[in-house]
């Protein structure tokens, strides 16, 4: 009932209300307004002919993303420090359309991410670029999505732990790079890559919780570092990290829970990033992933709890499917943008959030069953399975060096 | 950025500039079986063999800061690039303050970028000089008042160098300017919490102005927020400043039906239960009717969350039933 598809009499009774007030928050608002609007009048006009709809054009992106793994057009230069996020974006899409490439590219994969891994330990951008903590999060990402022996093995982990430890500051906070910047998204990337990779131990994060705590704002969400505005991929970071530490009573789940669920749009159905920012598809995931986070926190006091997500799961749906489609395949951040790799593998990891919420009940699809995605673990973005097996393969074969630290 | 070499006639690729012919390029090595190959132009390729080359030796020249410039050009975002960058102009003594203008252009060029606003920083911090950092800041906020690297820039140079004396000032006028800012009243808590601090006279303060605000935009969740987060630093809490309470009151009266007005009545009653000040205004009973406004009119998008948070007060009520029940028994 409370996830139905929405009227688009419904949608447009909700419209913003300016209060005379002009300013550029509101006009900026109103304009993307205007434009869905425009699109879900439209589909519901199409829907009365075509009770199928909306539909996920799954072999469209399929086919874009096939075609992306191979090569990218020149237009992707700025993203030439990026390949390893490209390959995790790509491969991550993929298996939620459940299309994954043939064993042969995977293994190509694996030889390429080879080449990104430097002997320093971690992964570059690139091959020949310096190990950064977001790219070798990927790459880790993308090797579990691959889940052979040989991508599992492709990982020097006694060097890996040794990078994570030159990255460590003593308030227990990450750089993201030797000599980088430091923010929640560093704590986040390596303590992902070292449950997965049994290289976590607890001297590596010690204080660690205490830092991320600091990152919580008094809106309730958290930030790139303390001091600073809450904001959705911060606020992911900020809550799985605590969940991956099993220190998240640490801060107040109440303010978070508040903070998210604030952050869905009323109009659009899709979630902002910020406070009175605008909606956008990426979103779907950081914003979204928190959900099965916190219900899974909350249900530890309260058994009955786990089955719901505290956002509308039909709302969210309704914007990625019917707003955020390019119509050659790939996803948006919102209408009139152009599609790219991020966009395309953080809304449809969101999509799969809106469809099986905690993943306890069933999953409960917009539209024709056939655009059902597959389940992601909302702490590492990659299938559930997948995680459990790099995880016990990691811990069946344990690193030759121990912890020396 | 400026890509390609096409259409700029007057540039040399490194492979054909004399200087340059000592050393050999490194093509990028992806292996026998590439995958999410990007292809570059010929310029783009050109200067990160000659990168390559120049990273792989370890060299630290003037021609390799030259490099490096170029390189940037080409992909702002390239962290690697900048921080070999850093090693140079180590090793190499160069003058930092050129360096300072050099980066402030290339932050006007892409204001969006990581890697630009730490290369800014660790200058400042090498210097010790933050004296041009207020302008810059505000030159890139007042192209986007929410540019969330220009904010975070500021206020790492205001709490290490201490410069919070103009700041509210700044802020109010963003504030003025457009009331929905968020980035600005999370400014304003900024300053609150690290330099005027939360005195009795402070919060008071803070609590006037905000609602002033509201009063101006009652839709507006930031002035919302901000009130929570002053608030909470009341030591009368949320339900016990009669300003605050009275203001709510006055605006429900009069027919306000904001989401993020009842949500703060609902926080109200919350703490007045907890605290075991119930009264006619703030009570179970009362945050029930709102909550259940909220889910089926005000703010649908939410339903299930009021539900929620509707069910929590459901139970807080029963056992209230049930020990007035249970008292009744024993006065019996
Ligand atoms: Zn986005």
């Amino acid at each position: 009932m409370e996830n139905q598809i929405r009227c688009f009499e419904d949608i447009f009774s909700e419209a913003f209300n300016n209060e005379k007030v002009v300013t550029d928050t509101s006009s900026d608002q109103v304009d993307v307004e205007t434009s869905v609007f425009n699109i879900y009048k439209q589909f519901e006009k199409n829907a009365s002919m075509d009770p199928d709809l909306p539909k996920l054009s799954r072999h469209t992106h399929s086919k874009i993303l096939k075609n992306w793994l191979k090569g990218l057009h020149k237009s992707y230069e700025c993203l030439d420090a990026s390949r390893t996020w490209l390959v995790y974006w790509i491969l991550h899409s993929l298996w939620l359309l459940n299309d994954l490439p043939d064993a042969e590219t995977l293994s190509h994969i694996v030889q390429f991410l080879s080449h990104c891994q430097n002997e320093e330990g971690g992964y570059g951008g690139g091959p020949g670029q310096y190990s950064h903590l977001g790219t070798t999060y990927a790459a880790i990402n993308a090797l579990s999505i691959i889940g052979t022996d040989a991508a599992y093995d492709s990982i020097d982990r006694s060097s890996l732990q040794k990078f994570l430890w030159t990255l460590r500051d003593v308030d227990g906070s990450f750089a993201l790079h030797k000599g980088g910047e430091q923010d929640i998204r560093g704590v986040y990337c390596a303590l992902s890559v070292a449950k997965i990779t049994n290289t976590y131990t607890d001297a590596l994060f010690d204080k660690t919780a205490e830092w991320l705590v600091s990152c919580q704002t008094y809106e309730g969400g958290f930030a790139g570092c303390p001091g600073m505005e809450a904001h959705g991929g911060y606020a992911f970071c900020g809550i799985a990290s605590l969940a991956l530490l099993n220190k998240s009573h640490l801060c107040d789940v109440d303010a978070l829970l508040r903070w998210c669920v604030n952050r869905q749009m009323r109009v659009e159905g899709g979630f902002q990033g910020r406070t009175n920012k605008l909606v956008d598809g990426c979103y779907s995931f950081w914003q979204g992933a928190a959900f099965p986070i916190i219900s899974a926190i909350l249900s530890q006091d309260n058994k009955e709890m786990i089955e719901t997500v505290f956002f509308n799961q039909g709302a969210l749906q309704e914007y990625l499917l019917i707003c955020c489609q390019a119509r050659d395949g790939g996803l948006i951040d919102k209408p009139g943008k152009l599609r790219d790799i991020y966009h395309t593998c953080y809304a449809l990891s969101g999509l799969s959030v809106a469809q099986h919420g905690t993943g306890a009940g069933d999953p409960y699809v917009v539209g024709s069953p056939r655009n059902e995605v597959n389940r992601v673990h909302p702490l590492h973005n990659v299938a559930p399975h997948l995680v459990y097996n790099a995880v016990h393969y990691f811990i069946r074969h344990p690193p030759p060096v121990k912890d020396k630290n | 950025m400026s890509d390609s070499g096409e259409n700029d006639a007057a540039w040399t690729l490194y492979k054909d500039r004399p200087e340059w012919r000592d050393l050999k390029p490194v093509p990028e090595n992806d292996g026998p079986s590439p995958v999410v190959v990007i292809a570059h132009s010929e310029k783009f390729e050109d200067v990160y063999n000659y990168f390559r080359a120049v990273l792989q030796s370890n060299e630290k020249s003037e021609r390799a800061l030259q490099l490096t410039k170029d390189a940037v050009e080409l992909n702002p975002a390239n962290y690697t690039v900048w921080q070999y960058r850093r090693d140079l102009l180590q090793a190499l003594g160069t003058d930092l303050r050129t360096e300072l203008d050099y980066v402030e252009a290339v932050i006007k060029h892409s204001p969006k970028n990581y890697q630009v606003w730490h290369h800014r920083r660790v200058l400042v911090e090498w210097l010790q000089d933050p004296s041009l950092e207020l302008e810059l800041t505000g030159d890139a906020l007042l192209q986007d008042p929410k540019n969330y690297h220009a904010w975070q820039h500021r206020q790492w140079v205001m709490k290490t160098f201490g410069l919070f004396d103009k700041e509210l000032e700044f802020v109010d006028n963003l504030i003025t300017e457009d009331v929905r800012n968020n980035s600005a009243w999370n400014q304003r808590y900024f300053v609150m919490n690290n330099h005027l601090g939360w005195s009795d006279l402070n919060v008071q303060r803070e609590i006037c102005y905000t609602l002033e605000k509201i009063k101006f935009v009652k839709n507006n969740e930031s002035s919302w927020n901000y009130l929570r987060g002053v608030c909470f630093h009341d030591k009368r809490g949320i339900n016990g400043n009669a300003v605050v309470t009275s203001f709510c009151e006055e605006l429900y009266k009069n027919k306000c039906r904001s989401p993020y007005l009842l949500a703060f009545i609902i926080d109200m009653c919350d703490e007045a239960i907890k605290k075991g000040e119930t009264n006619t205004f703030h009570n179970a009973d009362r945050a029930i009717l709102l909550c259940h406004d909220l889910a089926t009119k005000y703010d649908k998008i939410r339903s299930k969350y009021w539900n929620y948070v509707c069910d929590k007060f459901k139970k807080i009520q029963k056992a209230q039933n049930e020990t007035d029940n249970h008292e009744n028994n024993i006065d019996n």
